[in-house]
């Protein structure tokens, strides 16, 4: 479970113009199901997927992960749990690649590279043996539908390809957790359903999934546990 | 395969593919760089192969030469001086020698005319450097004519090339008997241009040369020493105004270097953030930029080098030589002896890889420090 409590995220804080994105939020993320963040552009819910993610510190605020995989730089032991917000890049970034899987809103994949590549990429600071990643994203694409395109570059690749290479990225160190955003943003109604469908599965396998999206197909899907709404980086209406 | 070394091998793979993906760019920027490399390490073998050459020629050159002045002019002195000199403790030779400039009006070249008292030039023959015989197209058996003090031609036997090895030093050299030296400049008997001295202790040549102001005023002891340290003297100026003639090639490709190096692009900036978001620290993406200006910098450095050693050894510095070799018109033709000093390719690389590598690691620091979402939002 990830656990969020006053929560606070400044920019330029101490400058003429601090602009608030995340304004006290408090709330309990439950394992192993679909929560949703559901708000308009720049209600802070990218934001607040950052933060949880450890790709940025909150200004103020803590934030609790429990039932850490084991073997991390801090040692713990399966299950344990951590208090994020105070840790140095370093540990951030271990967590950030065992415990969290991102999917983007514009999938960010390194251009001009194959899909294969841009899917092992997130192993290659680890040190884990290429043949071992090689089959590991291998069996990740094919999963996906993408044994067609293993070796093309994502340049060449429709919306709806692209985002799955950037899934199978996400998963290639079998995250507990899956954080999306706007993952649908660039889809049509069909390909927004099956990456639904994706999800599906991915809470079926017990994984955590936290989506933020403002699009109907998601917020409203039967499989949502949660919805959390946001409006000027605060928590209007949620579980 | 060991993680850590794993690793630094994933990361360098991804290095290499990366400049790959950005090949236009990166292929500018080696061969200009290469380039300045090139002209660097040329000048620098060339300098100091023509440094090294000079010292072995030396070594058989007289200890030291002592030359009459008068009104601070060189001017042949009495022969009769070298038993005087001998008589000098720790001098174990002394032989006069006699050498002149000649001016050829058809050929625009200055001539040394030097004699020698070698037995195997026959009379009216002479034997000539590689320089003189390209210059007037004569080869062994032909007949050339120089002028006598009184202007009147002689002609002369073209009896030998001297060869090709020691064309540093002789390419303007015509050598022929003591008699057509002194028939041809009016040298009279009993008059040499200098002395050769030579010490049986190189150790004791400036006390034996104090002796000889002391003994003659009117002498000027020169110690090969002195010739060696003026070579060299001459040579690094020569490289050093070369330098500067090349300061605006090198200043362009700092410019250029330091404007790719410090300025990282929108799209490079996101790939930071999207590799930190994925999972890579800022050591991660560190080391990844620094394979990518190692990479770009060694291949120039080592392009430059094969490049300037290939031409300062197999092409004798074409493109220097004018500038490098002399102002004559007699320019030695001669190939250097291939060495690398590395002491020399160490300096080279200090000025060469090592600031590149730092410029472009400024500004990777700067986006590799920041958070990924920053990163990603810039």
């Amino acid at each position: 479970m990830i656990q969020l409590a006053q929560v606070v995220k400044t920019y330029q804080a101490g400058l003429a113009t601090p602009f608030t994105a995340v304004d006290g939020v408090s709330l309990d993320i439950p394992a192993g199901k679909l929560t949703v963040l559901k708000g308009p552009s720049g209600s802070g819910k990218t934001t607040l997927l950052t933060l949880i993610g450890c790709m940025a510190r909150p200004t103020s605020g803590r934030i609790h992960l429990h039932g850490l995989p084991a073997g991390t730089l801090l040692q713990l032991a399966e299950g344990d749990s951590l208090e994020i917000t105070s840790l140095p890049e370093r540990f951030l970034t271990a967590i950030r690649r065992r415990t969290f899987g991102f999917i983007f809103q514009q999938f960010n994949l390194v251009r001009g590279i194959s899909v294969l590549e841009n899917v092992m990429l997130p192993t290659y600071p680890t040190g884990e043996d290429r043949r071992f990643v090689e089959a590991r994203a291998i069996e990740r694409l094919e999963g996906l539908g993408l044994s067609r395109h293993l070796h093309a570059s994502v340049d060449r690749l429709s919306g709806g390809e692209a985002q799955r290479v950037a899934i199978a990225r996400a998963l290639i160190n079998d995250p507990a957790v899956v954080i999306a955003d706007e993952p649908t943003a660039h889809l049509d109604s069909r390909l927004s359903e099956e990456f639904m469908d994706l999800m599906g599965q991915f809470k079926a396998a017990g994984r955590t999934l936290l989506i933020a999206s403002h699009d109907p197909i998601v917020y409203g899907s039967p499989l949502a546990d949660a919805v959390v709404e946001m409006r000027d980086g605060r928590i209007v209406a949620g579980p | 395969m060991r993680p850590p070394v794993q690793r630094y091998r994933n990361i360098l793979d991804f290095a290499l593919s990366s400049l790959l993906r950005r090949k236009g760019r990166n292929l500018a920027l080696i061969c200009v760089y290469t380039l300045v490399v090139f002209v660097l390490a040329s000048l620098v073998f060339f300098v100091q192969a023509l440094k090294r050459e000079a010292r072995e020629l030396l070594v058989h050159a007289p200890d030291m030469v002592v030359q009459r002045m008068v009104a601070g002019r060189h001017d042949p002195m009495p022969a009769a001086q070298a038993e005087a000199i001998r008589a000098i403790r720790g001098v174990e030779e002394v032989q006069p020698r006699l050498w002149g400039y000649y001016y050829d009006p058809v050929y625009g070249g200055n001539l040394t005319l030097m004699a020698t008292s070698d037995t195997a030039l026959a009379a009216d023959s002479v034997w000539i450097g590689q320089g003189v015989a390209r210059t007037m197209r004569v080869q062994e058996g032909d007949m050339i004519s120089l002028r006598g003090y009184a202007g009147l031609p002689t002609l002369f036997t073209v009896q030998k090339v001297l060869p090709e090895a020691s064309e540093l030093v002789s390419s303007d050299l015509i050598l022929m008997s003591p008699r057509d030296v002194r028939s041809l400049f009016n040298l009279p008997e009993g008059l040499a241009t200098d002395l050769a001295v030579t010490a049986g202790n190189p150790r004791e040549l400036p006390t034996i040369a104090a002796k000889i102001v002391e003994r003659f005023p009117d002498t000027r002891p020169i110690l090969k020493s002195e010739i060696l340290r003026t070579y060299e003297a001459i040579f690094d100026w020569r490289g050093g105004l070369m330098v500067v003639v090349f300061a605006s090639a090198v200043l362009s490709f700092i410019i250029f270097a330091w404007d790719k190096a410090t300025g990282l692009s929108a799209e490079e900036r996101k790939e930071i953030g999207i590799l930190k978001s994925i999972g890579w620290e800022s050591a991660d993406v560190l080391l990844l930029k620094f394979w990518e200006g190692a990479v770009v910098s060694l291949t120039a450095f080592l392009g430059g080098v094969l490049l300037a050693y290939a031409h300062v050894f197999f092409f004798s510095a074409t493109l220097f030589e004018h500038a490098l070799k002399g102002w004559s018109v007699l320019f030695p033709r001669y190939r250097l002896v291939p060495a690398l000093d590395g002491y020399q390719l160490t300096v080279l690389f200090f000025l060469t890889v090592l600031p590149y590598t730092a410029a472009t690691l400024v500004p990777i620091w700067r986006a590799a420090t920041v958070d990924p979402d920053a990163a990603m939002r810039s």
